[in-house]
């Protein structure tokens, strides 16, 4: 178009200024921030630059059980949201009615406060002297002793943890996923049919290679999302998690930054780089074990 | 006879293959719905016969409103709320002002160097929040914005998703339109709030509910910037009752403050549940 | 292997509004398709055709009636059991897989005694392959073949397990129309290759009309007629029939059987033996027409549009209610003088058609 001018730059104005301000400047900024040794909040200076920071994090008990409660967290739930996710989007498909009921059911998690659900969780849970709680009312039932999964056994406080993360990330997967198993050709299955292909051979050889590009995008995003749990910790075990050692790396990052052990920025970037640093590294990984096994039409 | 040649199809594995699909859909129904019968449940136990409760019942032997009472009366539930809301609206509206502008010059209007900028917009899309936070904190810390309502909003006004969402939108409306605009005199500016906005309303309300529903349930920015109950969001007076409580731990109000919190999205949820579902299949933020 | 419709009938319980209204998308199909031959089952969209075929392959079962392939009644069969290959419209080929993947997939699933080696399945395969004359293109995606590729990979993917019917949806209308002519072509060749009984559903008569051996016209779930293509073409049962195929379509006009005369308007145009005075519809073939000076039939003459080797004269009547215009195919070395009002033609009795005005069947002059 011969009419070029300079007029498009006023309209970006507005978001220039917000991203430069809130996400670009602040991005080299954490960079800067961790390899500022001995920064001081009030006065905002620092003694000197190096990898101090970075050497503190990395010793600090703190730190080591929140990367190991995350890792944890990341292990168990990824795998086991997305196979969850993934058998009930194929029971929704196949269901003739009421599936528009299922998924709106479904879905509901979703658009829940965190906080305030999780609330729910901890009292569903957890064992006081007055009362052993709804869950442990439910093992009793299978006749186990009662534990405290809230304030209890490190495993129990896990399994916590990973069932309400599983219960929360669970809409957008099974959303995504029924939405691809609808995008699927249909006469790929009748044709399937026509051949004698058993209801296996069409799920694993069909149904899973046409849906793999979703299937990789949510175990991407699942992994990003489950590195940086937080909202549901606190959710379950109050403000400070590193008394009830259950906190997570964007947990001790925060901490660090502000709360009862706060007032120290460069430790927290340290955190956020190295979990940026983990994140990608994943990433990375993800992407190339993906080529191999990921159609993409 | 012919109603039979339908029937025989369905062999024995295949029928128990349905009701196993039946029983795992209404066994995961009840596994999302059960939290909210329970808060709704406790909310209307009294305290009294809450705490009675060694085994607890699975129906209100005496159902109370008071909870909800002590729940806007013992703290300041009502603040909270009307905190959040404020939160919400300056927030979503000042969002779509922006990305409505920027959205629009990337699709339709043409500067040097537009494709390289949009390239570094898209990237941006790769920072994680929990990255910039730390500066963030600082900045307005060192603005002296922490307690305001400056403070809360001003770091989310912006998407860069949700730009790229309105861009690819606006790119579906033909240039002719705005060709034929121009030649009527119509300005820019005109063009964009008279014809493609109306136009591309189905995606600025999807983008409106996705942010309301962010805002409402925004947690960690709110908790770092306020300490002060009055600035309070929601979700930290759900942290804050839950640390301090109602004076003594009062769980059946706790959770009737719970119940009043989350009746608005579901509500919101309900009425637009195609379109936010739709709005989520498309773009999924909450990773 | 000869395919029989005994009384099939397919309905589909209503929609939205209709609900309780029941579509009847097959009405009581009699008729038996023979062993070996290229069948098309042809009619407007929306006629059944479709449903016809999903019927023979097992994805729906009729609510009345029976089908049998031979003497086995396979009704109940589900689709796997049938031995049938079939080539979807859009050809429904696996995106993930190669062409030799996809060619082999059906294979694979045979179990037990049917059970092949690698060795045995690559083996047929590359038959199939070379039969629809593929060979070369065995590693590659469905994405990377063009439109006709993608066809006989199809083809070869329904062929490859040796069905006892072939069935075709629509074969060649993702097609382009050069491609549609060496298609057609090449399913014929195919099919009288392996001599596997076909069966094939299309819109269009040109079609069906140029490889079948017998044509199925259908309208609205009904079948109208049933007979080799040059057969239904000279000796249409109804007025249907006859309008819907061949191109240009026959020119249909008001008329009437009076004094031994077919009349339009006021002129006898043809003589005709037998029938009592009536009003009918009076159907001429395009290349019914004979330039004549002193021909019966007076027409006001339009344009002349050449085509080569034949003229189109294109004229108006005030009686011709199925087009427009009246379109004759005339030689060119007859072709009537451009700048005329008039035209005056005379009639080939053989290519003139009659109908009744009310039902639309045909009138036979008495022998």
């Amino acid at each position: 178009m011969e009419n070029r001018n300079y007029k498009g730059y006023l309209y970006l104005i507005p978001a220039v200024v917000f991203l430069g301000i809130f996400l670009v400047y602040p991005l080299f900024d954490v960079f800067i921030y961790s390899f500022e040794e001995g920064y001081n909040f009030a006065s905002q200076t620092h003694r000197g630059i190096g990898f101090y920071n970075y050497g503190y994090v990395l010793r600090d008990p703190y730190f080591l059980q929140a990367l190991r409660n995350t890792l944890i967290l990341v292990i168990i739930t990824v795998p086991l949201s997305t196979i969850l996710a993934l058998m009930l989007s194929v029971a929704l498909s196949s269901i003739p009615v009421l599936k528009d009921l299922f998924q709106t059911i479904f879905f509901l998690p979703y658009v829940t406060n965190t906080l305030a659900v999780g609330l729910v969780f901890m009292i569903m849970f957890r064992k006081t002297p007055y009362s052993d709680g709804l869950m442990n009312l439910l093992l009793g039932v299978f006749g186990m002793s009662p534990v405290d999964f809230i304030d209890g056994p490190y495993a129990a406080k896990m399994f916590v943890l990973c069932f309400y993360t599983i219960w929360i990330v669970l809409p957008f997967k099974i959303l995504i996923l029924t939405s691809a198993l609808a995008g699927v050709d249909e006469h790929l299955y009748s044709a399937a049919r026509i051949d004698g292909t058993s209801k296996a051979r069409i799920f694993f050889r069909i149904t899973l290679p046409m849906i793999s590009p979703m299937i990789f995008y949510l175990v991407i995003t699942g992994f990003i999302g489950a590195f940086k749990a937080y909202s549901d910790a606190v959710a379950i075990f109050g403000i400070n998690l590193n008394s009830a050692g259950m906190n997570t790396i964007v947990g001790y990052v925060y901490d660090m930054l502000y709360g009862d052990s706060g007032g120290y920025p460069s430790y927290a970037s340290a955190a956020a780089v190295l979990l940026f640093i983990i994140v990608l590294t994943i990433t990375v990984i993800n992407l190339l074990v993906s080529r191999k096994h990921v159609h993409y039409s | 006879m012919e109603q039979n040649a339908v029937t025989n199809r369905i062999s024995v594995p295949d029928r128990i293959l349905k009701i196993l699909t039946w029983a795992f859909l209404i066994f995961w129904g009840i596994l999302v719905l059960f939290p909210f019968y329970w808060m709704i449940l406790t909310s209307i136990k009294s305290y009294g016969s809450y705490n009675a409760e060694y085994v607890p019942l699975f129906y209100a032997s005496d159902p109370t409103f008071a909870n909800y009472a002590e729940a806007f009366s013992a703290v300041p539930l009502a603040k909270y709320f009307l905190n959040t809301i404020i939160f919400t609206v300056v927030t979503t509206a000042l969002m779509l002002g922006v990305i409505t502008l920027a959205a629009f010059a990337f699709a339709r209007l043409s500067f040097p160097g537009k494709d390289l900028i949009f390239l570094l917009f898209l990237s941006l899309m790769m920072i994680p929040g929990e990255l910039v936070v730390i500066t963030n904190f600082v900045t307005i810390t060192d603005w002296g914005m922490r307690n305001s309502f400056q403070g809360l909003i001003l770091p989310s006004v912006t998407s860069v998703f949700y730009i790229y969402l309105l861009k690819e939108n606006f790119e579906q409306i033909p240039a002719n339109l705005y060709y034929a605009a121009k030649v009527d005199g119509t300005s820019d500016l005109k063009y964009l709030f008279r014809v493609l906005c109306p136009i591309c309303r189905p995606t600025l309300v999807t983008v409106t509910i996705l942010k309301v529903i962010e805002c409402w349930n925004s947690y960690v920015w709110p908790r770092l910037i306020t300490d002060d109950a009055n600035f309070f969001l929601v979700s930290n007076g759900i942290q804050e009752i839950r640390e301090n409580g109602f004076g003594r731990e009062n769980i059946p109000a706790m959770m009737a403050a719970v119940v009043v919190i989350s009746i608005p999205l579901i509500i919101l949820f309900l009425a637009f549940r195609k379109k936010i579902m739709a709005g989520v299949a498309r773009g999924g933020l909450k990773g | 292997m000869n395919v029989v419709f005994d009384h099939v009938t397919k309905k589909f319980p209503g929609r939205g509004k209709n609900r309780h209204d029941e579509v009847i998308a097959v009405d009581n199909f009699d008729f038996e398709i023979p062993d070996g031959k290229l069948v098309g089952l042809l009619g407007p969209s929306g006629c059944g055709k479709s449903t016809a075929l999903n019927l023979i392959c097992g994805l729906l079962t009729p609510t009345s009636g029976r089908i049998f392939f031979e003497d086995e009644d396979v009704t109940s069969l589900p689709p796997e059991k049938r031995g049938v290959g079939m080539v979807f419209q859009n050809y429904a080929l696996y995106p993930h897989l190669t062409v030799e993947q996809n060619i082999i997939f059906p294979l694979q699933n045979l179990k037990g005694k049917d059970r092949l080696t690698k060795e045995e399945m690559k083996k047929k395969a590359d038959e199939t392959a070379a039969l629809v004359q593929i060979e070369k293109l065995m590693e590659r995606k469905p994405s990377e073949l063009s439109g006709g590729q993608q066809q006989r990979v199809a083809i070869a993917r329904a062929l490859v397990k040796l069905p006892r019917v072939l069935l075709l949806d629509e074969p060649l209308s993702n097609l382009d129309a050069r491609l549609r002519l060496q298609t057609r072509e090449e399913i014929r060749r195919i099919q009288l290759k392996t001599g596997v009984t076909t069966i094939f559903v299309t819109h269009d008569q040109e079609e069906a009309m140029s490889i079948s051996d017998l044509i199925v016209v259908m309208k609205d779930g009904a079948i109208r007629q049933i007979g080799r293509p040059q057969d239904i073409y000279d000796d249409p049962d109804d007025q249907f029939v006859a309008q819907f195929l061949g191109t240009p379509p026959i020119n249909v006009f008001e008329g009437r059987i009076e004094n031994g005369h077919l009349c339009i308007g006021d002129e006898q145009v043809l003589e005709w033996t037998g029938g009592t005075p009536a009003e009918v519809n009076i159907g001429i073939r395009p290349e019914g027409f004979i330039v004549d000076e002193n021909g019966p039939f007076t027409c006001d003459l339009n344009s002349v549009e050449v085509m080569g080797r034949d003229v189109s004269v294109v004229c108006e009547h005030k009686k011709l209610i199925s087009a427009p215009r009246v379109r004759a195919v005339i030689d060119a070395d007859d072709s009537p003088d451009k700048d005329a009002q008039k035209v005056r033609f005379s009639l080939k009795p053989h290519k003139v058609l009659v109908f009744d005005r009310e039902s639309g069947a045909r009138i036979r002059p008495e022998q």
